[in-house]
């Protein structure tokens, strides 16, 4: 029974934990239940990975009705390889926000809290593994709602005009996503999204879908933070609750790159969306633009919440310009930069809590000589920050590598020169906070037994973090393996064949 | 003549839509909300889409409505004076419409039998579900049976909903009753309400359990009945609303609702059958469905109508609280 219903438990695990977890109401109670159950849908996520990759596709047909009149959940190898860092992060993030939600949010709150936690891994899980495009909106509304909650949960009152920014600028791409589907909808009579790709295929430039596209992609943008919509990410982040920048900022706008990978490459066709519409240029302009111009914003902020901020949104950029690259090695270099970015950030967003915790202050300054009262905490720190620079032997290097091939294989030597002079914009601002770190004295003011390493429940998720960045950096065989057969699958081969199955099965 | 109707509506709706950008006055703009939404009612009975204009009359044009005005006794009625230039959001608003616009360029013809809405998923819905599932109303069938998940996510979001509200507003007890909330005058009132609430309550349960056969379902019939406890809220007080239904004990029915709709999924896939397989839930495949449908409307109105009630519960502790000082 239980490799039946293998592709469905990783939605289904959070979905139906989430209440049981209010009604719980006790904070440690519902920390436990919640934790247990994200790590219920890591080990399910785990199995689902080596199913995708040694058979293909999983297809699930819930209530038993066949696509297209029911709803389909489909696992590949690339929602699989998603989920898999999405799930993971979570049971991170959960064994560390013990601690720090404690410090951070009110008591009473607590179960709130672990609800809207565990919502929110539903609705991202759902994205990534259903196969129907009106259900990924659904799962949208349900990841974003927790996620406003989410940011708003903090201490500090700013957060609230965040979390207001955050879900005015969330609803309007939400909108935009809606708009978009049900233009698809209008011309194809269909919503499950191979049916949709066959059907589409049949109309030549039709100015409807067009505009659906259109709708869509910028929808996505919001959603994904992607240059000029990134305006809501920067002050969302920085007012959360740290436990809550770590999970979203490696998991919720990387979900967003995966439904754009997913729309482009498997519903509307790369002929369609980068030879007839040309979207390519557009998108890697943008990519281009987000890199520099966010990595500078970087440089110059003093909230170091802010710093990293500011740096995803310019990672971002590096997901999209190596789709925008149209082949199969950009497309691997995106996808893998989803998984390794999700463990750089993770880390450091954890690491920067910690000192929140301690200090009670994310400014640069409060960093002051913390690399003697903080060792372990800072060499976590500095650890994820060589990786988001793009230093051998970090994962952030690895995702660099491929990216700067598969512009080298194109002879592109304007992007690949613009991706290694973007990694120096990274030395810089991860250099000014070790610089605070390691050759600053702390202030007089603070008193250096106060000051101390932070608790085991927190080093530990952020060590395991910091672990894995070097792991799949030194043994890359894993995660390439996973990306490439991602991007392969994606591909036209690869798709071809799955749009023959689904006239198969409307047979 | 329906051409004429609608355009009368469209015309409507867009002078609506107009008043409410230039008033000031929020309450206003609030009751023009409330006639938004009726208009968009009537717009979509007019398309044969009862269900969505039943849906769209009660939660938009009621609930929604009561709950802006609660909103309106928290922030004041009056708009306040907006420093942003509007260049940039009017450029966007522009451009958005100038896409719409364009896409409606290739759109199928209006009501042409021969559109690919009516040509590749629907027929089955029409020819075969009242063989494969046995209900006269065919909306029902595909939201509760064919497409039953994308309903569960839909409770999902409710549920999510009141879970931002509980976080942000929290509901505050009142210490003692320092405050003679309701409207304790007006004896017409009393009457009144007491005549219609029961009569409330009792549609909400004849639309709960009608779904199956005319517009109707969990969602219309769990605002309903929210409608009902926040009139008897408005009446006879906060207070004595509390002590009918507790805050928790509504946490815990929204909680209670959405483990029910995601109970019926486990068991049939205990029986054998994929998450949401109603098939499996009787001897009988009809018959399952019948069981599996009417569990889950349940499971969509309990839900419902403890998050409304919850909700409305968070703003008026907040502005009772806010009158106290």
């Amino acid at each position: 029974m239980f490799e039946q219903h293998l592709a469905a438990l990783p939605v289904l695990l959070p979905l139906i934990a989430a209440p049981i977890t209010l009604i719980l109401g006790r904070s440690l109670l519902s920390w436990g239940f919640a934790t247990l159950v994200s790590g219920c849908a890591f080990v399910v996520s785990i199995q689902l990975l080596a199913a995708a990759l040694s058979d293909g596709v999983l297809s699930y047909a819930l209530g038993g009705w066949p696509p297209p009149w029911g709803i389909e959940l489909r696992v590949d190898a690339v929602n699989a390889f998603v989920l898999l860092a999405v799930s993971a992060i979570s049971t991170l993030v959960l064994i560390y926000s013990k601690d720090s939600i404690e410090k951070e949010v009110e008591k009473s709150k607590h179960s709130l809290f672990y609800t809207a936690h565990l919502l929110c891994l539903a609705g991202l899980s759902g994205i990534l593994i259903t196969g129907d495009a009106f259900n990924l909106f659904v799962f949208l509304e349900v990841s974003s709602l927790a996620t406003y909650t989410l940011v708003s949960l903090a201490s500090d009152r700013r957060c609230l005009t965040a979390a207001f920014r955050y879900l005015v600028m969330g609803t309007i791409g939400a909108t935009f996503i809606l708009i978009g589907v049900g233009l698809l909808y209008m011309k194809t009579g269909t919503l499950n999204m191979l049916d949709l790709a066959s059907r589409i295929e049949l109309y030549d430039s039709n100015r409807t879908i067009n505009t659906g596209l259109a709708f869509i992609v910028v929808g996505i943008g919001i959603k994904m933070a992607l240059f000029p919509l990134h305006m809501w990410l920067p002050p969302a982040y920085t007012h959360a609750p740290s436990a809550v920048t770590a999970f979203l900022s490696s998991t919720a706008t990387k979900v967003a790159v995966y439904v754009m990978i997913r729309f482009i490459f498997t519903i509307f066709g790369i002929d369609h969306v980068f030879e007839k519409m040309g979207m390519d240029i557009i998108l890697m302009a943008l990519a281009v633009v987000a890199i520099f111009k966010c990595s500078y914003m970087a440089t110059v902020q003093s909230n170091v919440k802010t710093v990293f901020a500011y740096s995803s949104v310019a990672q971002v950029g590096y997901m999209i310009l190596g789709l925008s690259l149209v082949s199969v090695t950009g497309l691997m270099a995106g996808v893998l930069h989803v998984f390794n970015h999700a463990l750089m950030k993770g880390a450091l967003f954890m690491a920067v809590g910690a000192v929140f915790y301690r200090v009670g202050s994310v400014d640069i300054k409060a960093f002051n000589g913390l690399g003697r009262q903080m060792p372990l905490t800072m060499a976590a720190f500095t650890i994820a920050g060589l990786s988001i620079i793009g230093v051998p032997l970090t994962v952030g290097f690895v995702s660099k590598w491929y990216l700067v091939t598969g512009a080298l294989e194109q002879d592109n030597w304007v992007v690949a020169a613009l991706v290694l002079a973007a990694s120096l914009l990274a030395v810089v601002y991860i250099g000014r906070i070790l610089e605070a770190a390691y050759f600053k004295k702390l202030p007089d003011n603070v008193d250096p037994n106060t000051v101390k390493e932070a608790p085991p429940l927190m080093l530990a998720p952020m060590w395991v973090l910091v672990l894995a960045n070097i792991y799949f950096g030194i043994d890359t065989s894993l995660t390439t393996e996973a990306a490439s057969s991602a991007a392969e699958w994606l591909f036209p081969s690869g798709d071809t064949h799955s749009v023959s199955n689904v006239q198969e099965m409307s047979k | 003549m329906a051409e004429l109707i609608d355009l009368v509506l469209l015309a409507m709706l867009a002078l609506t839509a107009l008043r409410i950008i230039f008033l000031k006055d929020l309450f206003a703009v609030v009751m023009l909300f409330g006639i938004y939404s009726f208009l968009s009612a009537l717009i979509f009975i007019n398309l044969d889409a009862v269900d969505v204009a039943f849906t769209e009359a009660s939660v938009g044009a009621g609930i929604s409505t009561v709950l802006m005005l609660g909103t309106l006794a928290l922030t004041g009625r009056k708009e306040k004076k907006n420093s942003h230039s509007s260049l940039l959001p009017l450029l966007v608003v522009t451009v958005t419409g100038a896409a719409l616009i364009y896409g409606t360029l290739d759109m199928p013809p209006f009501g042409d039998p021969d559109n690919p809405v009516h040509q590749h998923v629907a027929p089955r819905y029409i020819e075969e579900s009242p063989q494969e599932i046995g209900l006269p109303n065919m909306v029902t069938s595909v939201l509760a049976s064919y497409r039953a998940f994308d309903t569960l996510g839909e409770v999902v979001v409710v549920f999510a909903a009141a879970i931002g509200v509980l976080a942000l507003l929290g509901i505050r007890r009142k210490k003692d009753s320092d405050l003679e909330s309701g409207l304790k005058e007006h004896k017409v009132l009393h009457v009144i309400a007491k005549i219609v609430i029961p009569h409330v309550i009792l549609f909400a349960l004849y639309v709960q359990f009608h779904g199956d056969f005319g517009p109707g379902g969990g969602f219309q019939a769990g605002v309903i009945a929210a409608a009902a406890f926040i009139l008897y809220a408005l009446v006879f007080g906060l207070p004595n609303t509390l002590a009918v239904a507790s805050p928790k004990f509504l946490q815990w029915m929204a909680s209670f609702g959405v483990l029910l709709y995601a109970g019926v999924g486990l068991v049939s896939m205990i029986k054998g059958g994929q998450f949401l397989d109603y098939n499996k839930l009787a001897a009988d495949p009809i018959a399952g469905q019948h069981y599996g449908i009417i569990i889950i409307e349940l499971g969509v109105g309990i839900t419902v109508f403890a998050v409304m009630l919850s909700i409305f519960y968070a703003f008026s502790s907040q502005a009772e609280r806010s009158n106290v000082q």
